[in-house]
């Protein structure tokens, strides 16, 4: 780093302070803090507090409850961001591919994302309740059995999972039209000049490998966003029924805020952060350098 | 010819987004459908969209009534107003620093910025909460802003913009006799505004939507957010009044797709930028 | 004479209202290599994407090796393009960009199948033979080191070698290219020039060189297509169109300084008057008594004395230019400085001779509408000289 100037230090200082003092209380105090609290059997409102070390996380490993909503949160991750990328980005090369409403249904696919996640969530339910939801009427209409979606423990990832879908394509699809845009028209003159004449040469030569950077950032995104599903359990099934849906979230809420352990909680918390780092690791040290192309 | 269609293949194109436009549509039109119809109706197991008998007047009474309605948006418009603006004012001067300035330190400071970024409110929810409780906190509008205040997806994404910003405007306007303040309102914001405008945007759908954090400091109706303030209207209904429960989340989902509907590029713009930058 | 290799017949194109191409007809014979320039914005580009077949034209026809391809999609007509960006596929190394048109044209999509493909029965012998004709265009264009190479790992005058080795390993009925060279720095330029007329020359195949730049469509084509607003002006080998523009927007578009102009009337003698200074004389029936004289800046001399067909001017300036000077004159009446081009050594003598003249057989005549005018005998004044 070239040497700096007292004086551009002092103004530098100066901008940051107000955000560095922010960041210590509001970030770095508290990610120490539930580090440190990870490692305790503290409760909330409870004076006395063991340290119990690693075995804390010892604890989690044999905490089914733990464990279940881990693999619901993969689970889940699973069906709903590689569903809702590809339909996202099958959306946008259809918007793309002609002139025709691309302004209204870019509006329409959109929509879900600005409305209200419990409210539409809400709907959802309505939607698919299992006697009178508009859904099993019409699966019935057309001759087949209804299906108890979120009150069944077999289908109620799913069926959060088709909420989540929902929700996310029209963000997904959104970037990848910025991404389609800014594909070089060019490379597609050479394609055709260099003799691809299907659709899906065009696809597999050009458009795939250039969309790389904005699929990657789409997926991560995508994965970053299932994992940290927690409104529509909370409003719909409140991780029930019998635990099916419990996702990382929901037992960090239920076991710091309405137990009150907030030892376990935090430990949970940790493991929270742990995944994220791993996906953002995977993505940035892994995926990114097949992406760009420098 | 590139892009070259056939008249089948542009219907089909249109079929196809027809058709997931309409799948996409389904539950907007019977949230809107639904919040007309009396219960009797609702539970008569009928897909029909135009109800029969009004309860539109019952349905918006109980939705506007069973809960504060008004306050509850009230709130959700005054705590996002006050987190986007609070989240520019802190982070726009950092950002500026880190793009711009030299200064011992900027490495540890950026730093701090990822790690920011890597780690979200809801892992660190534990100690902010037993902190609100110390200070006494909990239950005020200010619990609902005060975590938000910093936010390190602001300043990376505005030191992303302003690195792109000549250097030689900044050293014209020092030249000119501004102090480094004064360049970051005077010359950094004005040029930054698209990174400002999509921010916004960002945030206000985010901190709109958030239920987490909303749903741990506070417990009282008065105080609530618009998706806490419908979980309270789903506990105060008894039964499964989906008439009104629907009105309920017709009023409260209005507002912000209204916003979106007025400002639609702003939108599209804003989630693309943040998106392609971040 | 043979049959045109690439017939441009009575092309005209629109862009929603803007007109932006009209009543084309460009012939090419075999192996010809032809320069389309003009200005930005005058529809070249647009006249070589319809050559092509990534535009289609709204009249006319294009004929290829005698065959109306009009309708043919560009993939299948067998053409190669090297664009100004270069177009490479920057996910793919250099050979692989090369090797893509010939994969695409030689194998079946059975063949082309990943790791697959390779055990269908003469699908080794097909991939050996793309790989021998890369590294044979490769050595030619000097590229051999780079081909494991991506796009940004190359320098932009690799870049355009391997868009060039791309158009040029399939050996394909005609070479398009698109100012191939406007994203170089000057001095490969002018290297990157002979190199081309080169290749072109070897290759022997039909040539369309779009360029804004007049000195490469002077310097590389065998004939020049001058195109303004939609139109081409005139097709004549590079001397014919310096030399002798058929039209006022040919001469002031090509020659570097431009061409000076000026305005004059014309008696009922055929002697062209500016001011009140007889410039030439032997004009044949002007179609207008208003015309228009051009003449080259080193065609102008300057004399110390007043003499017939001359015009006296104030020097305001002299520009060094190293091989030569430019005398910037001015004369009364005229709005536009008059620029004369002499050996520098002689320049600043000059600047004591403020009579300007033109030497013999170098006005050029053109009547209002900007046409040339025929001259019976030009510019008789200098027969002493």
């Amino acid at each position: 780093m070239p040497r700096s100037d007292p004086h551009e230090s002092r103004a530098a200082w100066f901008l940051c302070g107000p955000t560095l003092l922010l960041m210590l209380l509001l970030l770095v105090l508290p990610t120490i803090a539930v580090f440190v609290l990870s490692l305790t059997d503290a409760e909330l409102g409870e004076p006395v507090v063991h340290f119990l070390g690693l075995d804390a996380y010892a604890d989690l490993l044999t905490d089914r409850s733990f464990l279940g909503a881990f693999r619901h949160t993969a689970i889940y991750v699973l069906l709903v961001a590689p569903a809702s990328v590809l339909i996202g980005l099958g959306l946008a090369m259809l918007i793309e591919a002609g002139a025709g409403g691309r302004a209204f249904f870019r509006s329409v696919y959109f929509l879900p994302v600005v409305s209200l996640v419990v409210a539409m969530a809400s709907v959802w339910q309505y939607l698919m309740h299992p006697s009178f939801g508009p859904i099993n009427i019409a699966l019935r209409m057309l001759g087949f059995a209804g299906v108890n979606w979120l009150g069944s423990s077999d289908n109620v990832l799913a069926a959060l999972a088709v909420i989540g879908v929902w929700q996310a394509v029209g963000f997904n699809m959104v970037l990848f039209l910025a991404g389609l845009t800014a594909i070089d028209r060019t490379l597609y003159a050479a394609a055709e000049m260099d003799g691809i004449r299907s659709a899906w040469d065009r696809f597999r030569v050009v458009t795939w490998p250039m969309l790389g950077p904005t699929t990657l950032f789409v997926s991560t995104i995508s994965v970053i966003n299932a994992v940290k599903v927690f409104e529509t359990v909370a409003t719909l099934t409140q991780g029930g029924p019998a635990k099916a849906s419990e996702t990382l979230l929901w037992v960090i809420y239920q076991e710091g805020f309405v137990y009150l352990h907030i030892g376990s909680a935090s430990a949970m918390a940790v493991v929270f952060i742990a995944v994220l780092l791993f996906l953002l690791v995977i993505q940035t040290r892994v995926l990114d350098k097949q992406v760009h192309y420098g | 010819m590139i892009g070259r269609s056939s008249p089948l293949l542009r219907g089909l194109r249109l079929l196809v987004l027809t058709f997931g436009a309409g799948v996409i549509l389904f539950p907007f039109i019977f949230m809107i459908s639904t919040s007309f119809k009396p219960q009797a109706e609702v539970f008569s197991a009928g897909l029909s969209l135009i109800p029969t008998g009004s309860a539109a007047l019952d349905n918006y009474t109980k939705a506007l009534t069973r809960i504060p309605m008004g306050r509850i948006l009230l709130n959700g418009v005054v705590v996002c107003a006050a987190i986007v603006l609070f989240q520019i004012v802190f982070a726009l001067p950092a950002a500026y620093a880190l793009a711009k300035l030299r200064f011992r330190g900027r490495e540890i400071l950026f730093g701090l910025v990822l790690l920011g970024l890597l780690v979200p409110i809801h892992a660190i929810s534990i100690p902010l909460y037993a902190a609100a409780r110390m200070l006494n906190l909990l239950n005020t509008l200010a619990v609902l802003i005060i975590p938000f205040t910093l936010s390190v997806f602001a300043i990376f994404l505005f030191r992303q913009f302003i690195r792109a910003i000549p250097d030689d405007l900044i050293h014209a306007a020092r030249s000119d006799g501004l102090s480094e303040a004064a360049i970051v309102w005077r010359i950094i914001l004005p040029n930054a505004w698209p990174a400002a405008s999509a921010f916004a945007i960002f945030s206000v759908v985010a901190h709109w939507n958030d239920l987490y954090w909303p749903l741990i400091a506070i417990s009282k109706t008065q105080l609530a957010t618009p998706p806490l303030g419908l979980l309270f209207f789903r506990a105060a209904e008894v039964g499964d009044d989906y008439g009104a429960l629907m009105a309920a989340t017709v009023v409260i989902t209005t507002p912000l797709v209204l916003f979106f509907l007025f400002a639609q590029r702003l939108f599209i713009e804003g989630v693309t930028m943040t998106g392609l930058k971040g | 004479m043979k049959p045109p290799a690439l017939h441009l017949k009575a092309i005209g194109k629109a862009f929603g209202e803007t007109r932006v191409l009209s009543g084309i007809d460009l012939t090419v014979a075999p192996g010809e290599f032809i320069a389309l320039v003009g200005p930005s914005g005058c529809g070249k580009s647009t006249l070589l994407r319809i050559a092509a077949g990534l535009e289609s034209p709204d009249e006319g026809s294009v004929v290829l090796d005698g065959r109306d391809v009009t309708a043919i999609r560009a993939a299948d007509r067998d053409m190669a393009m090297v664009f100004q960006s270069y177009a490479l596929y920057p996910h793919l190394t250099a050979r692989q960009n090369m090797a893509l048109p010939l994969v695409m044209r030689r194998m079946t999509a059975r063949e082309r199948l990943p790791l697959l493909g390779r055990f269908l029965p003469g699908v080794r012998a097909k991939l050996s033979a793309i790989r021998e004709e890369i590294e044979a265009a490769a050595t030619m264009l000097k590229i051999a080191p780079l081909l494991e190479r991506k796009p940004a790992q190359m320098s932009g005058g690799q870049r355009q070698r391997v868009a060039l080795g791309r158009a040029l390993v399939r050996h394909p009925r005609a070479f398009l290219m698109d100012e191939p060279l406007s994203n170089l720095d000057a001095a490969l330029r002018v290297h990157t020039r002979s190199e081309i007329v080169d290749l072109h020359r070897r290759a022997g195949v039909v040539t369309l060189y779009v360029t804004h730049d007049q000195e490469e469509a002077l310097g590389m084509a065998d004939r020049v297509a001058v195109m303004l607003g939609g139109r081409i002006l005139q097709v004549a080998a590079p001397d014919v169109i310096y030399r002798d523009p058929q039209h006022i927007d040919v001469a002031s578009f090509i020659g570097s300084p431009r061409i000076n102009l000026l305005p004059a009337s014309v008696d009922a003698a055929g002697r062209a008057q500016c001011g009140t200074h007889i410039m030439a004389d032997g004009i044949d029936s002007p179609t207008s008594s208003q015309v228009r004289l051009g003449v080259r800046p080193e065609h102008l001399r300057l004399d110390s004395e007043a003499r017939p067909w001359s015009l006296p001017v104030a020097i305001e300036r002299i520009e060094f230019l190293g091989a030569g000077a430019l005398v910037h004159c001015r004369a009364e009446g005229l709005q536009d400085p008059l620029i004369a081009s002499v050996p520098p050594a002689r320049a600043e003598a000059l600047r004591h001779r403020p009579i300007l003249h033109a030497s013999a057989n170098s006005l050029l005549v053109f009547d209002s509408a900007g046409a040339r005018v025929g001259q019976r005998q030009i510019a008789a004044c200098h027969a002493a000289e």
